[in-house]
């Protein structure tokens, strides 16, 4: 059973501001039903006033919770007033919510932001090239590179257990972990400049040996399989695949879309990798 | 209150309880202690194993291990038989077996072995057409689920115990009874599986007791290794209270399986077609029969699962759901899932799971209270056209 506030517990049983406002100026959206929660929000503006809200939500007690204390947060706010709210403030208005819930205040301030764009434009957040920014990073829950930087800028999130509480990114098959650890080092570190040094041959040994170690293999763990690392032959990787990837049919693409790929990201772009 | 959750845990019968209290005051001694003050819980292991022996409807008290759960008694028969038989490495299970066996074969998944998940159809049953082809001259172990924990809907064990005896004789058939057990009758003796698991608190007793079920031909590795308890097979001194309480247990469980079949299944399908009749988004997740007596899912649609729950706490009513939100996971329930339960009322489904303490009155009120709760909460869905379409068609 969730601990859940007294005003979590109040908000969804006398749920306020529920319903649709027939001619709404702004209309905002998140979530699917298919992902176990959407929410729809309506605002009546006068001016740049927000006069009335109302909302329509399918999710659990804090998706409701959530969603009827936001309208209740901006009626009678200016939408400049409105945009500064963040999930954060959701829940803090809340008096907290559970951190696997933390996402129903996430998907409330979506609505809001996908309210605000149709105002404003769109404004996607200045530190992320626009290019990535809509870039789905988790296809199980359609979180976008965007929502998670989002996140992690607001709620201050350091690892990929808090980006999943808050986004559900991740909290399903689990293949974008390694993505949203990458955004995560990202957005606390800088982004890594890679340059294309140049690497002596037993530098280049090391830092294959490092990320196959640190990056490849506890992925390929996941699925019961593993990887070693043969020789370096110029920029030819020789790697067995062991354990479950051992003769497994998709063995191929493994080598060439995932682990040629993050060595060519990571130590050098000419690098080729081949099985032993 | 008014408890529909069986199938996670049940109220320790006050009879249960009676018996075991001896065993948790003076009735201290070890039961391998060599005085005589030893001989009263000596010989209350032997009368509850005799007790769990009928329950199962087993040849020999012999057969019956006692365990601490069902968890334990699933991973005591798989890791056992799998540490005896090393050379056959294949195993073939189902889609929509309880996590607590549906991991313990994710792990073996990853020591090597190959393992064969069969799927179910829309109304949970399962495929034993494919089971059959899958089975090989390498195959470890078929392990199938007596009956589902969030379904209720009955496999065909004994059926598919007697194809694969009658194919790969050396094949292990492992059966978590988990469900089964104080719902249906169970009478090993008659069928040809080698391994059947049982928890004490899914039928009154307490909860930290289980027991399993072992053919005598069948050889185990132990799962704890230590003293010569259990004949060696589970190590540690007897839990004679809890013990003495699932043999309670399972004679009163014994004994109400004939009211579990009229009486309980009578209530069961008052609620079900009394909730489906009333309301309008309701749907039955399964088919109507097939299944335990107690068991009934309901996928409630275009509404979250979590919500109905709250909402049906909060009028004192305690049933559970396989959504996504109140498991802590992100995902609904993966049976759910098999089954391709209609994502609109995937996340909406409750599993109402009765006993023989359930009254009439209790299921008239659920029955009674039901609709004016789905009104209020399909009032705050944003799928308002979808549902005035379903109300349409439901002709309501």
């Amino acid at each position: 059973m969730w601990d859940y506030s007294e005003k979590v517990l109040d908000h969804y049983r006398n749920p306020r501001n529920v319903g649709k406002i027939d001619n709404a100026d702004l209309i905002g959206e998140a979530g699917s039903l298919a992902c176990g929660d959407s929410l729809k929000l309506y605002l009546k503006l006068d001016g740049d006033k927000i006069i009335d809200a109302k909302f329509q939500t399918f999710g659990c007690g804090s998706a409701v919770a959530s969603s009827s204390i936001l309208t209740e947060m901006i009626i009678g706010k200016t939408l400049d007033e409105a945009k500064k709210i963040t999930n954060k403030d959701i829940a803090e208005e809340l008096g907290g919510l559970p951190q696997e819930k933390m996402h129903c205040s996430v998907m409330g301030h979506e609505a809001l932001e996908d309210a605000l764009k149709k105002y404003y434009g769109d404004s996607i957040d200045d530190d992320l090239p626009q290019d990535t920014a809509d870039k789905i990073v988790c296809t199980c829950f359609n979180v976008t590179e965007n929502q998670i930087w989002e996140a992690i800028k607001v709620n201050n999130l350091k690892t990929v257990e808090e980006v999943t509480n808050y986004t559900k990114a991740g909290g399903a098959c689990g293949r974008c972990k390694s993505t949203i650890k990458d955004i995560i080092d990202t957005y606390w570190k800088g982004a890594p400049k890679r340059e294309d040094v140049h690497l002596t041959a037993t530098q280049k040994i090391l830092k294959i040996s490092k990320v196959i170690e640190q990056q490849i293999s506890p992925e390929l763990q996941k699925d019961g399989g593993d990887i070693e690392f043969i020789d370096l032959d110029g920029n030819k990787v020789k790697v067995k695949l062991t354990g479950m990837c051992q003769g497994c049919k998709n063995s191929r693409m493994t080598i060439k879309t995932f682990v040629e790929s993050i060595l060519k990201e990571k130590v050098d772009s000419n690098l080729e990798v081949v099985q032993e | 209150m008014i408890y529909l959750d069986n199938n996670a845990t049940t109220a320790i019968d006050k009879k249960v309880l009676e018996e075991m209290l001896p065993y948790l005051s003076g009735e201290y001694a070890n039961p391998s202690s060599m005085y005589d003050f030893a001989k009263k819980p000596a010989a209350a292991i032997r009368e509850a194993r005799v007790k769990v022996r009928d329950f199962f409807g087993a040849q020999n008290e012999k057969d019956i291990f006692f365990t601490s759960c069902g968890s334990e008694s699933a991973n005591m028969a798989i890791k056992g038989v799998l540490n005896c038989n090393k050379e056959k490495r294949h195993i073939i299970t189902t889609k929509v077996e309880h996590p607590c066996v549906l991991n313990t074969y994710k792990w073996f998944e990853k020591q090597g072995y190959e393992v064969d998940y069969i799927g179910v159809n829309a109304q949970g049953e399962l495929d034993v057409e494919e089971l059959k082809e899958k089975l090989r001259k390498d195959t470890a172990l078929v392990s199938v689920m007596y009956a589902n924990n969030e379904t209720g809907v009955i496999h065909p064990v004994e059926e598919i115990a007697e194809y694969v005896k009658s194919h790969s004789p050396e094949t292990r058939v492992f059966v978590d009874g988990v469900q089964a057990a104080g719902k249906i009758p169970l009478n090993v003796k008659e069928t040809k599986i080698d391994l059947l698991g049982v928890s004490g608190h899914k039928f009154h007793a307490p909860k930290g007791i289980g027991a399993l079920y072992v053919k005598p031909d069948v050889r185990l590795t132990p799962l704890i290794n230590g003293g010569h308890q259990e004949r060696g097979m589970r190590a540690g001194t007897e839990n004679v209270p809890y013990i003495v309480g699932i043999g309670k247990a399972a004679e009163l469980a014994q004994d109400a399986l004939k009211y579990e079949a009229t009486e309980v299944k009578r209530l069961r399908d008052k609620l079900e077609s009394g909730i489906l009749r009333s309301v309008f988004n309701a749907r039955l997740n399964t088919s109507i029969s097939g299944r335990v007596p107690n068991t009934s899912n309901i996928g409630f649609e275009y509404v979250e699962g979590e919500l109905i729950l709250l909402h049906l706490s909060d009028i004192g009513v305690c049933a559970s759901s396989g959504s996504a939100c109140t498991s802590g996971s992100l995902e609904p329930s993966h049976v759910l899932r098999a089954m391709g339960v209609p994502f609109t009322a995937l996340h909406g489904s409750i599993r109402f799971s009765l006993s023989r303490f359930n009254t009439e009155d209790e299921i008239d009120y659920v029955i009674g209270k039901m609709p004016a709760i789905m009104d209020k909460l399909t009032k705050i869905s944003p799928f308002q056209d979808e549902l005035i379409e379903l109300k349409k068609r439901k002709g309501l």
